[in-house]
């Protein structure tokens, strides 16, 4: 694993507070591994903040979608989208009041204890909420493992550079999130219950070192080292165990989930409020005002940069995510959604243009990747297409945690050959 | 500004390791070792030096500009092989053995095989077997230290081979002499002191593993104590590791990118079979130094033990 500069300083003294009301918000039907949601709202319809305006399909591995304003919908339409490029979205425009849907919790502090699993699942599955450290796997799902779970983990390595919104939200809402385990932690059975962050995050250990008397839970501080925040990278750095490819953490008895989606899901037990707005870091050295800002679902690069900037120098790459694994967008109107933990911007001098460069065999990859493969034997073998070969050097089993092409001397373009094999073996 | 942006694939940040820096690190970290080349065997051995790089140098640009390539030589590739070659060779050699050597590692063990990255065998180490199967008269003669005449005098290896010295006492000298580099010998091979301070610095960035140096200093130390001469667990340690060219071999030239293991275990394999060789061929070859040959055989078993020697796979081996 990777020491990398972690570029946290930018945001991680910097409160959470509330962005400014979008004008118009661009909520994409799909946000989630698995199908799209289908709008249940058309064109000149009026919503609520947190009304429902896209269904689930039944039977399907989805989560419904929530207006993240209250005015009227403008268009449902295809549209620049973070991770798919283009996809279906639905346009609200503000009506400037942020008139809300009335939520009702399923479960008061006193209550939550008589909650059954099935009822803790119906309110993450109504809240729409799903894994927000990028993956965006529905977390209802998550919650019913098909296997006994004795081990939880909340994921709060948050080991990409920049990203400071799950290290705000551990510090600010310790207490919710620690009800959040309760809730989750019960659901799937587990009995031992960790809490893994990083130490480069003082303030959030010693925010939880406070509060953990009497829960049981424990709080296992972690080296900060890239991606130790991978699912199975934690699961080894926390118990020990390694989940075998094509097998999932449940199958080794774990479960983690990372600390915004936990805050989430206690905010659909405790306050019934849908997931329609979250707390992102919007950072980067060209921007005057780096923030970690509580965003709804749907706002714009354009409004982040009125909020945050003005730039300094023109940004050149606008990443959603973190460096290491986030996704370059291409539009300024391009809108955050459920998975959007920071949007990240680069300037000139820190984007490195990809080279088309021999590989030197300096095997500096194949020590940086974590999960043991030989990524410069997988990139030589996709240049001669010889896909049987990328397979026996791990390619499928490639998370594309970019460690291999940071530490590449030459600079080449690893990850985005692994991504060819990958796709020409399915 | 959305006109602009730039939408490649992850990861967007890199760690600007580069390999021209670690090219140039490494021709920095053998600079000592040059002046103390200097120093102990006077001006004829900075002449060596200059005209080994600029052979190389020359080589790489008319290749590449001949086939029509990107000329590379800002990258210090062919400076670093330059300079290896020279440190691999006697301060008396006539001028046509560097010029000759540089033009033959360049030439055919280089771009021939394809450039950098591509070249099988040390490019240095194989000019100088070369040259030395060539014009061994001239390979083998070796100037006394601090003497300004050209005087021939055989380095400590040869006299020990020969039986005409039995021990170090025997030659007049001592480890200090070894360290510091007071001894016959190649140029660039005798000042360990000055060689261990490179190493140290290329050690700390991180541009070299330790796992080759160590297999293959310790390995041929080892054996070299157990099998001696004079009977088993009679032999010299410190006096195997610090005499011919051990140190500038495993230190610069056994923990080359190109033609060294992907894996620091492989590279630990590759560091102990060198061990073995150079013994064996110290011991019972007929030649008196086998590190340059050590490392050239081990240069061609790179394929096989990169196939043997894997990195153990997540949630695959896990007691491997």
């Amino acid at each position: 694993m990777l020491k990398l500069k972690d570029k946290k300083e930018l945001t991680a003294d910097l409160a959470i507070r509330q962005a400014r009301l979008p004008m118009k918000v661009i909520i994409p039907l799909s946000q989630h591994i698995g199908k799209a949601v289908n709008p249940i709202v058309k064109t000149g319809d009026v919503v609520k903040t947190g009304q429902l305006i896209a269904d689930l399909r039944e039977d399907s591995v989805s989560a419904p979608v929530h207006s993240s304003i209250s005015g009227k919908v403008l268009a449902i339409d295809d549209l620049a989208h973070p991770v798919l490029g283009r996809a279906r979205a639905v346009v609200i425009a503000s009506d400037g009041l942020d008139q809300k849907e009335e939520f009702k919790p399923i479960a008061s502090a006193e209550t939550a204890g008589r909650l059954s699993p099935g009822d803790i699942r119906k309110a993450v599955l109504a809240g729409g909420i799903v894994g927000m450290g990028g993956a965006g796997f529905p977390s209802h799902i998550k919650l019913n493992p098909p296997k006994p779970v004795d081990s939880f983990i909340l994921n709060g390595a948050e080991c990409e550079p920049y990203l400071t919104s799950d290290n705000r939200l551990m510090i600010e809402r310790t207490d919710e999130i620690i009800q959040g385990i309760g809730l989750v932690a019960r659901c799937v059975g587990a009995k031992n219950v960790y809490i893994a962050i990083e130490d480069n995050k003082p303030d959030a250990i010693k925010a939880f070192s406070r509060k953990l008397a009497g829960t049981g839970y424990r709080l296992k501080v972690l080296k900060s080292r890239y991606p130790q925040g991978g699912e199975k990278q934690l699961i080894k750095a926390v118990l020990g165990r390694e989940v075998p490819p094509g097998k999932f953490p449940f199958d080794m008895g774990a479960l983690a989930h990372n600390a915004a989606t936990i805050y989430a899901i206690y905010e659909a037990v405790y306050s019934g409020k849908p997931l329609y707005e979250r707390v992102i870091t919007v950072a980067g050295d060209c921007l005057e005002k780096p923030a970690n800002l509580l965003a709804r679902i749907g706002t714009t690069i354009r409004d982040l940069i009125s909020e945050c900037g003005p730039l300094k120098e023109e940004p050149k790459k606008i990443v959603f995510g973190g460096p290491m694994m986030g996704i370059a967008q291409y539009s300024l109107d391009t809108p955050i959604i459920k998975t959007t933990a920071g949007v990240i911007f680069l300037t000139e001098s820190e984007v490195k243009p990809a080279e088309d460069a021999f590989c030197l065999r300096c095997g500096r990859c194949v020590e940086s990747c974590s999960l043991g493969l030989e990524p410069c034997m997988i990139s030589l073998a996709v240049e001669k297409e010889k896909w049987d070969l990328a397979k026996s050097y791990g390619a499928l089993e490639c998370m594309e945690c970019g460690s291999c092409s940071y530490v590449c001397p030459q600079g080449r373009n690893i990850v985005q050959s692994i991504k060819y094999a990958k796709m020409r073996l399915k | 500004m959305a006109d602009k942006l730039y939408v490649g694939v992850s990861p967007h940040i890199h760690s600007r390791e580069s390999v021209s820096k670690v090219m140039w690190a490494v021709c920095l970290a053998l600079i000592p070792s040059g002046i103390a080349g200097v120093f102990i065997f006077g001006l004829s051995a900075l002449r060596v030096i200059l005209i080994s790089i600029l052979s190389c140098v020359c080589t790489e640009a008319l290749i590449q500009k001949s086939r029509g390539k990107k000329i590379t030589i800002a990258d210090g590739s062919a400076v670093l092989t330059g300079l290896l070659l020279a440190y691999n060779l006697s301060s008396s050699v006539p001028f046509w053995i560097p010029l000759a050597g540089g033009i033959f590692a360049i030439a055919v063990c280089k771009q021939a095989f394809g450039g950098l990255g591509a070249n099988i065998f040390n490019p240095a180490l194989a000019a100088r077997a070369f040259l030395l199967a060539s014009w061994p008269k001239q390979m083998t003669g070796f100037t006394k230290p601090f003497s300004l005449d050209a005087i021939s005098s055989a380095t400590p290896l040869v006299i020990l081979k020969e039986q005409s010295a039995k021990s170090l006492s025997d030659l007049g000298l001592s480890y200090g002499d070894l360290f510091l580099g007071r001894r016959g010998g190649c140029l660039g091979e005798v000042c360990v002191i000055a060689l261990l301070l490179g190493a140290a610095y290329l050690l700390w960035k991180g541009y070299i593993w330790p796992q080759a140096p160590a297999g293959f200093i310790l390995s041929l130390g080892f054996l070299s104590w157990v099998f001696s001469p004079q009977g088993f667990f009679k032999g010299d340690f410190l006096f195997s590791i610090l005499s011919g060219g051990l140190i500038l071999g495993a230190f610069f030239m056994a923990t080359d990118y190109v033609t060294t293991p992907l894996t620091k275990k492989g590279q630990l394999v590759f560091g102990i079979g060198c061990g073995l060789i150079a013994f064996v061929i110290r011991r019972f070859g007929g030649y008196p130094e086998g590190v340059s040959y050590s490392i050239l055989m081990m240069n061609a078993a790179v394929p096989l033990i990169d196939r043997w020697v894997r990195p153990r796979r997540y949630g695959v081996s896990k007691n491997r």
